[in-house]
């Protein structure tokens, strides 16, 4: 058959282009971050969010999305503690409010700069219902029934470890965790527990989170952790 | 539009065999599975709605595995005369072809063999695309077998690929609910002849022997 192989020569460039991509394509990935997500978090239709831009993918491991209303919701610090206490979302708005802009680093790759959070200092919280000195950690409960994680109690104590309510400044919506979720700025977004229910002080160490017990990290520090060097946030 | 009562069996051509027919849809039916769970994977209301993230992930890779077997089966079956001949179809372009491409579609008189070079070039990039998917997509799934750079730069061509894919898929979609004469070669496996003499003139003179045009075998087609 006469004519130009232009057909294996198309097959053979998207070839190409995919390895390249592989090979550079956290860096393309990281530039185009830098340049679009500007843009982006102006744009109010939401259509650019349907590119893989410096967007948060909502991950939920349960059949659907267990959502709660603020008048509902209760989060419970109990286990070792001087006294069970169960806030109301109410309770939480009320306590002293930490706010930070940080990222959130996702252990698949993904990288949301600059996130507006704010919540409560999760060492306030430990504090107030009174966790018993020389415990382990802390055991967290997510109100999916599923998700569960776990943090030491030097990692549950940190600045940068809140519950968070707010999301650049509005209240976060269920898709994102609300009315109430975890935020671990230091580590891998696994760490961030959605839907944040309970929290458990354990003395002695608590049984491994979701995605521990499938293979990840149990100390999840970003850059330090699951074989990845992101930049720490 | 024809209608298949319309088309007597003598102003029939066949286009595509039983195999080849099979094998369209099993992809199409692939394909569509592979783009249903990568909305539930990708989409943030619809992933809320859905969820089970882990048996939608599973159902996506175990499909996009699949992928390659139907083109496989296509191409060492005891049916694979005809498909051969429509991969070499494809994957040339003969002078015709290069002046459409040149003049990005908008050439006249441009005499079409058995594939317009737009169905050629949707072929080519169908074929390189479920390469790179099936590679990315693998490294994606299998990270832990390599470096961490090429987890973010799989999903990142992955991500842009899909959508890539998404509008050129659209696209052949859109042609096709444009020519329901060319619908029926891949429903029923065969065009009227009358289709193929005036948008495929080239090849109805090969499976004819007739001028599409007569007196004017090189010409442009006889006005309609």
């Amino acid at each position: 058959m006469e004519g130009k192989p232009v057909g294996r020569r198309v097959v053979l460039g998207m070839m190409g282009t995919g390895v390249a991509g592989i090979l550079f394509g956290s860096k393309a990935a990281d530039l185009l971050e830098r340049v679009v997500a500007p843009i982006a978090s102006r744009d109010g239709t939401g259509f650019l969010s349907l590119f893989p831009v410096g967007r948060f993918r909502i991950y939920t491991v349960t059949g659907r999305l267990h959502s709660r209303s603020d008048v509902d919701y209760r989060l419970t610090v109990n286990g070792a503690v001087d006294t069970p206490v169960t806030l109301t979302l109410d309770d939480l708005r009320a306590m002293p409010a930490t706010r930070m802009t940080k990222d959130f680093q996702c252990v698949t790759g993904w990288r949301v700069r600059d996130v507006k959070w704010t919540g409560v200092r999760l060492a306030d919280l430990l504090d107030k219902a009174g966790a018993k000195q020389g415990s382990w950690g802390v055991r967290l409960l997510s109100f999916d029934g599923v998700y569960t994680e776990t943090l030491t109690m030097d990692q549950a104590r940190r600045d940068d470890v809140i519950v968070a309510y707010e999301l650049h400044g509005k209240p976060v919506t269920a898709a994102h965790g609300g009315p109430a979720r975890l935020y671990v700025a230091p580590m891998y977004g696994y760490k961030s527990i959605k839907w944040l229910e309970t929290v458990e002080v354990s003395e002695t160490e608590a049984r491994a989170g979701y995605w521990e017990v499938r293979g990840y990290d149990t100390d999840a520090w970003i850059g330090k952790s699951n074989g990845r060097d992101d930049r720490p946030v | 539009m024809t209608a298949q009562s319309e088309v007597p069996a003598r102003a029939r051509l066949e286009r595509f065999d039983g195999a080849e027919l099979a094998l369209h849809w099993v992809n199409a039916g692939l394909f569509a599975v592979l783009i249903a769970t990568a909305a539930i994977l990708y989409i943030g209301p619809l992933t809320a709605l859905v969820g089970r993230r882990e048996l939608i992930r599973y159902l996506h890779v175990v499909t996009g595995l699949a992928l390659p077997f139907p083109l496989i089966a296509a191409r060492l079956g005891p049916w694979r005369p005809a498909f051969v001949a429509d991969v070499r179809a494809l994957a040339r372009f003969d002078d015709d072809d290069r002046r459409w491409l040149r003049s990005l579609g908008r050439a006249k008189n441009v005499r079409m063999g058995k594939f317009h070079p737009g169905q050629k070039l949707n072929a080519a990039f169908t074929l390189g695309a479920i390469v790179v998917m099936l590679a990315t997509g693998a490294i994606m799934h299998w990270f832990d077998y390599f470096p961490v750079d090429w987890r973010t730069g799989a999903t990142f061509v992955h991500d842009w690929l899909a959508i890539t894919l998404a509008v050129v898929i659209l696209g052949h979609i859109k042609m096709a609910l444009s020519d329901g004469d060319a619908r029926r070669g891949m429903s029923q496996g065969w065009v009227p002849t009358i289709w193929a003499r005036r948008h495929r003139s080239k090849w109805y003179e090969e499976m004819t022997g007739h001028a599409a045009s007569p007196g004017r075998g090189g010409g442009p087609p006889a006005p309609d």
